[in-house]
């Protein structure tokens, strides 16, 4: 007989869906079927399972070959090669629960370290804009009950958020949106044709690296202001469609996605679209919300928020917190050469970082903790495999909308694996005791 | 005016926080107290004589103090920030928050300056022989006050961001620009003698740009108005005269809105 475990958080995608249920053997040690996730959710769930699954530390010698470790010996390379330092970077966090944060950012205290998570790489310029001009947002709830104008700019959630648009944004009957999707307008914003725009009632197929000129252009029009013959390859008339569309809604919400974040004019994009979201308050009611990735990186925004006052790329080195894009983001410290020691938790930077960044990580001392064998884990001097948060351990997470929902355990992590909290409070230990401080 | 020379000696291992150089913080020291001025590298706490031979004294005051740096300080952070008067020559490149903040005085950089240059500058003079990076004389993050007053005249290329929130005071590239010039700025003047990208002038309020070169693409926000007949930094031209940003907020003075202003040389 199995048991099923119901209302399990999925710990991969920002939309961090609530509502799964867990099929686990009787013994509570294996995950037979995982329901109502997406095809990544229900991965993420099974590769818990894997055959070939790390269980032991692994460190490399000079020549580059691995021999196997103690934990021991994990948490005291990882507590001196922090100590040892002058400007260690901690970069990941989003693929981790606000616990563990919390622990990570006292070591990064302690040790005068950047501590920087995945936004640095995606909506990180979400948050300079928030910090330029602000942000009229509302909850997912919000969406799904009120929302009949949703315009989706620069992502593709048919692929990159797969249950997004059946759970909140275009499919679901609200309170006040009995209607479904038939009584919502879908607009999508993209240079491509992805799955997405296919479904859109209109599809804004605008040149590449023109969002910040097409963004202008829909103010202009909502101001009632003149335009010229086409703007970003679109024409003026599609345009003062466009604007009306909104206005004319009862509550327009506008998704991005990296699309914007991370192309030209990066922040700016995002800085002028929550601009365009406030002037349509003047109409009606709008709100502006990014699609965020990693389950938890909205939640490490907030840990470090609440702990440093900065978001991201928080640098600590002077024993008080500094902030600024484009000196203390990870990209730009190992571009420079201005750190010395990298410690990577909750992310994969091997495999989403230009190749001289990855370069420059794999000549310095370096640690990577992650369930998986990563790219990440190929360059750095140790890896340190942990167990699965969210999956063999429980915790909090926040959602894109920036909601903390309190993960669940499912099933138990192998014996003797120790979680990134764990981890993290044995490095904080040694730390201490290296430092001197009680 | 005494001058007090700074001849960098050991290379750092990582980069320096040196914010200490500047004439406010001289002023009133001799070369030795100078070198035992700290500086920051990364966790550590140095001294300036340890990366820096120092020679010369300092004048009574900020305003009778000048720093020379004989050579490249590439790695060398903050040189300048929040100094009041006098005057620093850098003879070589700098790297990011040359005189950032800065209020008065004078930094001359004879080779190129990074990023950050000029932050939320409130007086004085920034000239730079070479290139600067990226968001000179813009404002710090999520300030609404980018450079208020003061110039800055780089002779070579600027590259993005450039016065972003700016709302007083002068900026000068002889060369090109990067995107986004004067976004979101609320007043001041921006000269740029060689060609522009896109994105200039995007969210702007108030205040002035002079393109001599060419713009690739127009903020659509822009209406062109008249031709007019300037000088402008010396150059007696005809300007097209644009106003923008159409898609956003403007005052009103005299009954007249006020618009940001784009002049292109034909
Ligand atoms: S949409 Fe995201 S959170 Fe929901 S099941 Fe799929 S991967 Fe998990």
């Amino acid at each position: 007989m199995a048991k099923i475990i119901s209302d399990v958080v999925c710990p991969f995608c920002g939309t961090l869906c609530d509502d799964l249920e867990v099929k686990v053997s009787d013994d509570g040690k294996e995950i037979l079927e995982v329901y109502n996730a997406c095809v990544i959710g229900t991965e993420k769930f099974l590769h818990s399972q894997a055959e070939d699954r790390l269980k032991v530390p692994q460190m490399q010698d000079e020549e580059g070959n691995s021999k196997d470790v103690s934990v021991d010996d994990a948490v005291e390379y990882t507590a001196q090669m922090l100590c040892n330092a002058k400007k260690p970077l901690m970069y990941g966090w989003s693929s981790t629960n606000c616990e563990a944060q919390s622990v990570g950012h006292e070591i990064a205290e302690l040790v005068g370290a950047v501590v920087d998570n995945t936004a640095t790489v995606c909506h990180g310029t979400t948050l300079i804009a928030l910090q330029d001009v602000g942000v009229p947002s509302c909850t997912l709830g919000e969406v799904k009950n009120r929302a009949d104008r949703i315009v989706f700019w620069g992502c593709n959630p048919a692929h990159a958020h797969p249950r997004h648009m059946s759970r909140y944004s275009i499919f679901p009957r609200g309170f006040f949106t009995g209607k479904g999707h038939k009584a919502r307008k879908m607009v999508v914003v993209d240079p491509r044709s992805t799955d997405t725009a296919k479904m859109a009632d209109l599809h804004m197929q605008i040149e590449q690296g023109r969002d910040y000129e097409l963004l202008s252009a829909l103010r202009v029009a909502i101001r009632g202001n003149p335009l010229p013959e086409t703007v970003a390859g679109i024409p003026r008339e599609t345009i003062q469609d466009v604007a009306e569309t909104l206005k004319s809604g009862r509550f327009v919400i506008i998704f991005f996605g990296m699309g914007v974040t991370q192309s030209l004019s990066k922040n700016h994009n995002i800085d002028i679209a929550i601009s365009l979201t406030r002037d349509l308050n003047d109409y009606t009611k709008a709100a502006i919300m990014p699609m965020r990735g990693h389950y938890n990186v909205t939640g490490s925004g907030q840990v470090l928020g609440w702990q440093f006052g900065y978001p991201f790329c928080v640098d600590l080195s002077r024993g008080f917190a500094r902030y600024n894009p484009g000196d203390s983001t990870s990209n730009d410290l190992l571009r420079r050469g201005e750190v010395d020691a990298v410690f990577v938790l909750g992310s994969d930077p091997g495999a989403h970082f230009p190749i001289s960044s990855v370069k420059k990580i794999a000549h310095l001392p370096s640690v990577c903790v992650d369930p998986h064998f990563t790219p990440t884990s190929a360059v750095c001097k140790l890896h340190m495999p942990v167990a699965f948060v969210g999956v063999e351990e429980a915790g909090c997470a926040y959602r894109m909308d920036n909601v903390p929902i309190e993960t669940r355990k499912v099933v138990d992590a192998p014996e003797g694996m120790l979680s990134d909290e764990e981890f993290l409070k044995r490095v904080l230990t040694r730390v201490k005791e290296i430092k001197g401080v009680a | 005016m005494e001058t007090v020379t700074l001849t960098p000696k050991e290379q750092s291992e990582l980069y320096i926080d040196a914010e200490n150089i500047t004439p406010d913080t001289f002023a009133g020291k001799s070369a030795a107290e100078i070198a035992e001025l700290q500086v920051f590298e990364g966790n550590q706490t140095q001294t300036l004589g340890q990366y820096f031979e120092v020679a010369g004294t300092a004048g009574a005051t900020a305003e009778e103090t000048k720093i020379v740096i004989k050579g490249d300080v590439t790695k060398v952070k903050y040189i300048g920030m929040r100094m009041t008067g006098g005057e620093i020559v850098v003879e070589g490149s700098a790297d990011m928050y040359v005189g950032a903040w800065m209020e008065g005085g004078r930094i001359h950089v004879q080779g190129n300056v990074d990023s950050f240059s000029g932050t939320g500058m409130k007086g004085g003079e920034i000239e730079v022989d070479g290139n600067a990076g990226n968001y000179l004389g813009a404002a710090y993050r999520g300030d609404w006050r980018g450079m208020q007053a003061g110039t800055i005249r780089v002779h070579g290329d600027a590259g993005s961001d450039l016065g972003t929130f700016m709302n007083g005071g002068t900026i000068i590239v002889e060369g090109d620009v990067d995107v986004h010039v004067g976004t979101h700025a609320e007043g001041g003047t921006i000269i740029v003698k060689g060609n522009g990208t896109s994105k200039i002038g995007g969210q702007m309020v108030k205040g002035e740009i002079y393109v001599f070169g060419t713009i690739d693409v127009m903020m659509p926000g822009y209406i062109y108005r008249e031709d007019v007949d300037l000088e402008v930094d010396g150059d007696s031209a005809r300007f097209a005269l644009f106003e923008g940003d159409m898609g956003e907020r403007h005052s009103k003075r005299k009954g007249q809105v006020i618009y940001g202003k784009i002049y292109q040389k034909y």
